[in-house]
């Protein structure tokens, strides 16, 4: 406790703002991602997507929101009351929680005080550099992993069958490729020798602000880098793996029982996934908010961080559905081999060329 | 194996440089064919319905949504004195146009067709006649 107020003024400011500021963000992204996801895919079946509300449909997702935050809020009889009302909190937090230790920028000065833009972290003068959670990668994991209790509990405690299935295929799944994504995440633990994100960021500065990235630097990580995306794509369950609440199948999967602001919160969970996860390969594997000089580092943050939305909706208007053992052998007997090869190789990679 | 996924996001990327094929409804109006079975209008002839409440119209129509009842007028000539058509129960098959001996029924390109009260469904003869 003294220790924590030891800190100068200063710091509990930026903390605040920090915080503010990028959960604003991230809220205003997962808000117009589902306009972006409507318009992308549109444009993408020769479509127009939202027109009519607002110019060129721009006011759409305050629309959705305030349709649904007036929808009559149902509880079913035979639901489990509290867990199926702090189901939909338990899938939200996790998404928007792993911000915390995201390094979305360089450090900025104000007053003389260093602030370092990430959430979680000080900069010290005394040592010189930034000091962050030093587990950062593995908070993200466990934080990647929360988020299916609060699917797996609206599934259960929903008492519809189709919920308990949709909740019972995202368990699977999550827990399956979560093996692969943690796998992939150990080539860039082999490459950085930190599991600091400001470690991993500041490794990946580089000519060009390119070539330092961890996608490029060898062939093993590159193809860590994609199927970490793939993998992260499925522990979000996103389009090609959207099982859990394949619509054709299970109604909607976990969120059938769910109306009014408790669905738009699961709405809301599963768009902060997907900003996280890209926020989280775009640090690991795209070099942060290094870019080319011409731009501040958290512009090619946030353009980096887009562009991986914009390729998760790309994927989701390209691919159908997977099959659920078709999902399964993919992660089971095609991912794990490869990124338990793909670590070895990694390893011999830095042993041989260094 | 992964050159068919790289090629469907290509062909899903291409498509969205396409020009849209949305009709933007009530801003742009579709281009109906001439063809087109809308609803019906009775064709006016000398200041006056041309039908002649020959009853085949309402004989030949499948769904059985016309209402015909003739009336003499003062040169002692068959008339329509009520003409209706029942828009829930018409199919727009068009077997009435083509069984009116003087060609006095035709179907417009109106298609807007939609009301609130079950009772504007029934067109009247006087709804029916084309406008000038």
């Amino acid at each position: 406790m003294d220790a924590l107020l030891a800190l100068p003024p200063m710091y509990y400011v930026a903390m605040v703002a920090k915080v503010l500021i990028a959960f604003v963000f991230v809220l205003l992204t997962v808000a117009y991602a589902t306009y972006a996801e409507r318009k992308v895919i549109g444009f993408m079946q020769v479509r127009l997507g939202p027109m009519r509300t607002g110019w060129y449909g721009l006011l759409q997702p305050i629309a959705d929101g305030l349709k649904l935050f007036f929808k009559e809020e149902v509880v079913p009889k035979q639901a489990s009351t509290f867990a199926f009302l702090i189901a939909p909190l338990i899938a939200l937090v996790p998404a928007f929680i792993s911000f915390a230790v995201i390094p979305f920028g360089g450090n900025v000065e104000v007053f003389g005080y260093t602030i370092p833009l990430q959430i979680a972290s000080v900069y010290d003068p005394t040592v010189g550099r930034v000091l962050d959670l030093n587990v950062g990668v593995l908070y993200i994991l466990g934080m990647a992993s929360l988020g299916v209790y609060g699917i797996v509990l609206a599934g259960w405690s929903s008492n519809s069958k189709y919920s308990l299935l949709g909740g019972l295929r995202a368990s699977a799944q999550m827990i399956s490729y979560e093996l692969a994504a943690g796998l992939a995440i150990v080539s860039i633990f082999l490459m950085s020798g930190s599991l600091s994100l400001n470690q991993i960021v500041a490794d990946q500065a580089g000519a060009f602000g390119v070539a330092g990235w961890y996608l490029f630097r060898n062939p093993f990580t590159f193809l860590a880098g994609i199927i970490f995306f793939i993998c992260s794509i499925a522990e979000i369950n996103r389009t090609p793996f959207d099982l859990p609440e394949a619509e054709t199948e299970l109604v909607s999967g976990f969120c059938t029982e769910y109306s009014s602001m408790k669905y738009a919160m699961f709405f809301m969970a599963e768009y902060a996934n997907m900003v996280t996860v890209c926020a989280v390969t775009t640090t690991l594997f795209l070099g942060g908010w290094h870019g080319p000089a011409f731009l501040p580092g958290w512009m090619w943050f946030i353009a980096k961080v887009y562009f991986l939305i914009f390729c998760c909706m790309w994927i989701r208007a390209t691919y159908p559905r997977y099959r659920y053992d078709q999902l399964m052998r993919l992660g089971w007997k095609v991912f794990l081999p490869i990124t338990l090869v793909n670590v070895v190789a990694t390893a011999l990679w830095i042993m041989v060329v260094g | 194996m992964i050159m068919p996924l790289l090629q469907g996001l290509k062909i899903t990327f291409l498509h969205m440089f396409k020009k849209p094929v949305t009709l933007q409804y009530p801003d742009e109006r579709p281009n109906v064919v001439p063809n087109f079975r809308g609803l019906h209008g009775l064709k006016v002839s000398h200041e006056r319905a041309k039908c002649v409440a020959c009853y085949l119209c309402p004989t030949v129509c499948p769904a059985k949504c016309i209402t015909v009842e003739a009336g003499e007028d003062a040169n002692h000539d068959k008339f329509a004195a009520r003409y209706e058509i029942d828009m829930l129960r018409c199919i727009f098959c068009g077997y009435c146009v083509e069984a009116c001996p003087v060609d006095a029924l035709k179907m417009t390109q109106e298609f807007e067709l939609a009301s609130y009260k079950r009772e504007d469904f029934v067109f009247v003869k006087e709804r029916l006649l084309e406008k000038k």
